[in-house]
């Protein structure tokens, strides 16, 4: 069994709304994510999977409860210690804007490199590698505005992955491309958590691109409402099948 | 130090990969450096123009008729004056000054000038730099100034003819120039130099003043045995000579007239260009800023933290601040190259320098807002996960 890379213990995000009260955008959440695992976190809209995400990414506080990453209590970390635990620990890619318009896709990925004191030769290899294995030897030294999204996407998995963060966080990492893009990111991205051994977890509205994690994590209200574990049933879920009903219910 | 580096990473590569952008903004702050360095210069040519004289004087006093409000050309003094002056203790020497203006009309153009007069070897009388000085009484003898030499042409050992209206009539007088003197401009005119005696006899004055042949100078330059004890003699000079006031070289400088208000306003407008080059490089930068919004917050979260990206902005600042005033001051200098010697600019005083030092500090100044909005964006809000 692997370390467990990520905890989350009865965590609550209570936000004010306007003309009083609060709301609780997550509510009592808890649950764990091994080195080496894939999940998906899903829900309808306003559901709270991306304040949860927020709250994992160390950008957003919780109003109760504890994270864990790698072993390290968020709560306990000021701003700056979380800002470098955010640069060591966490690998992103995010929805959109994932690229730093300026630099080149290797840039990009050696600037993680970069934040965290290791861009030299070796770590130029490195990059370079891992772009080529995604598919982008052939656009190392293109601008993202020269790439398309999906080539952009791929481009900020190897950013994520390049420093071998503790957690890889994906804010709906298809959102902007063809179901046939969508397919080849996932399918990259949860081959590359497998084989480095991050513990990786992804926003999704898309249900179909559950079929390559290995856990589903099913959110309403901004209650953890169900966990899906059982391969088959993920199968399922991805197809559109009964899962996927009862998720919608 | 990781910070400065790495902030220095993405101001350079931005800047790099933005060439067009950021040297429009180089370019704009190029021409607002042309602007203001062309204004400090013709601050300070008009300034040379109207002090040059003044300024340069060896003394450290300046002794003026009683009430005369330290206005040079108000001030007439008696002419046993400068015995009495430098009779008082602490005073190393005295020189009179006389000043008017004059005509040289021995020329395919006229050139109007200042025509003073003053004791060789005293003070009032500026070094020479070429030729020798002119002999006393009524000489017909002049040193001029390079300001004549330049814009006239005229050389040492050249005869020129002056016109003087004296009375009702203009008067001819014909003088051998004998000496050259460094720019000595007065009242916006370069100078000759007349012995006094030649000076009373060829000013412009009126038909009541021609019988009289005693010159009467406007002031005294009163050189100090010891400079630091100005006060001291100032008070002694006061008390001991009759029917006069004293001042040192600054406040005879500012009380010439229209000198006050002519740099006022000249400061004034290179202030408003600096004030709407702080405006529009602190408008350009905002802009900038909020474009990138998207762009910081994936910065930030990434783990950049505030002080690589504020740093990173003030040094794309700084530099792109630098190109412009670099490009700037280029084309300034070569501006210059094309400007006759009548147009009164001046690009080596200080001015131009603290115009530069300004400059500099304006783009830093005008991006402050952006910098402080760039730090402040917060991740979650610029990538829309909040």
């Amino acid at each position: 069994m692997s370390a467990i890379a990520l905890e989350v213990r009865n965590v609550i995000k209570t936000f004010s709304i306007e003309g009083g009260g609060t709301i609780n955008a997550v509510d009592d959440v808890s649950f764990e994510v091994r080195s080496g695992e894939f999940v998906a976190l899903v829900g309808p809209s306003g559901s709270g999977k991306t304040t949860m995400l927020s709250i994992l990414a160390a950008l957003l506080t919780p109003t109760g409860g504890q994270v864990l990453i790698d072993g390290q209590d968020l709560s306990r970390l000021n701003e700056s210690k979380r800002v470098k635990l955010r640069r060591q620990k966490i690998g992103f890619t995010f929805q959109s804007n994932n690229l730093i318009p300026f630099l080149t896709a290797q840039e990009n990925v050696d600037f993680m490199l970069r934040l965290n004191g290791g861009a030299n030769k070796a770590g130029r290899m490195r990059s370079a590698e891992l772009l080529s294995r995604l598919g982008l030897s052939d656009r190392l030294h293109n601008l993202p505005g020269q790439m398309s999204g999906g080539q952009q996407q791929r481009v900020a998995i190897a950013r994520a992955l390049i420093h071998n963060p503790a957690v890889v966080l994906a804010d709906e990492p298809t959102a902007s491309l063809d179901t046939e893009r969508a397919y080849q990111v996932v399918q990259t991205f949860a081959n590359l958590i497998h084989e480095n051994g991050r513990a990786g977890i992804m926003v999704t509205h898309d249900l179909r691109m559950c079929k390559y994690v290995d856990r589903v994590l099913q959110m309403r209200d901004g209650k953890l409402v169900q966990v899906i574990e059982d391969k088959c049933e993920i199968e399922i879920l991805a197809r559109g099948g009964l899962a996927t009903e009862t998720i919608k219910q | 130090m990781k910070t400065f580096f790495l902030a220095f990473y993405l101001a350079i590569k931005e800047i790099v990969r933005n060439k067009g952008r950021f040297l429009l903004v180089s370019l704009v702050i190029a021409l607002i450096t042309l602007l203001v360095l062309f204004i400090a210069a013709l601050g300070e040519g008009l300034a040379d123009g109207n002090r040059q004289y003044v300024a340069s004087l060896d003394a450290q006093l300046v002794v003026f008729l009683e009430k005369s409000d330290y206005n040079i050309s108000a001030s007439r003094l008696d002419s046993n004056t400068i015995r009495a002056v430098r009779r008082v203790e602490g005073v190393a020497d005295a020189g009179p000054v006389y000043t008017s203006t004059s005509e040289i009309v021995s020329l395919n153009e006229p050139l109007k000038i200042s025509m003073l007069a003053a004791e060789s070897d005293r003070p009032g009388m500026p070094l020479l730099i070429e030729g020798r000085p002119f002999r006393g009484g009524e000489a017909s003898e002049a040193v001029i100034d390079e300001g004549v030499a330049l814009r006239s042409g005229i050389k040492v050992g050249d005869e020129i003819e002056i016109r003087s209206t004296q009375g009702t009539q203009d008067e001819f007088f014909y003088l051998k120039v004998v000496g050259l003197v460094g720019k000595q401009s007065y009242f916006f005119q370069p100078t000759i130099f007349v012995p006094p005696a030649t000076w009373e006899k060829m000013r412009p004055q009126p038909a009541a003043d021609l019988s009289d042949t005693t010159p009467y100078p406007n002031i005294i330059a009163v050189k100090l045995a010891d400079p630091a004890q100005i006060e001291l003699v100032k008070e002694r000079l006061l008390a001991q000579v009759p029917n006069i006031e004293v001042t040192d070289i600054e406040t005879t400088i500012n009380n010439i007239p229209g000198y006050s208000a002519q740099q006022s306003t000249v400061q004034t407008q290179g202030a408003f260009t600096l004030l709407i080059g702080i405006l529009v490089i602190g408008g350009f930068f905002q802009i900038q800023v909020l474009q990138k919004v998207p762009q910081i917050g994936v910065l930030k979260a990434i783990g950049s933290s505030n002080g690589a990206v504020g740093l990173a902005a003030v040094m794309q600042i700084i530099v792109v601040t630098a190109i412009g005033v670099g490009i700037g001051g280029g084309l300034t200098y070569l501006f210059s190259l094309g400007f006759p010697p009548t147009i009164p600019l001046t690009f080596n005083g200080t001015r131009s320098l603290l115009a530069v030092i300004a400059l500099l500090l304006i783009g830093p100044l005008g991006g402050m807002v952006s910098i402080i909005y760039a730090v402040r964006i917060e991740p979650l809000k610029a990538l829309k996960l909040g």
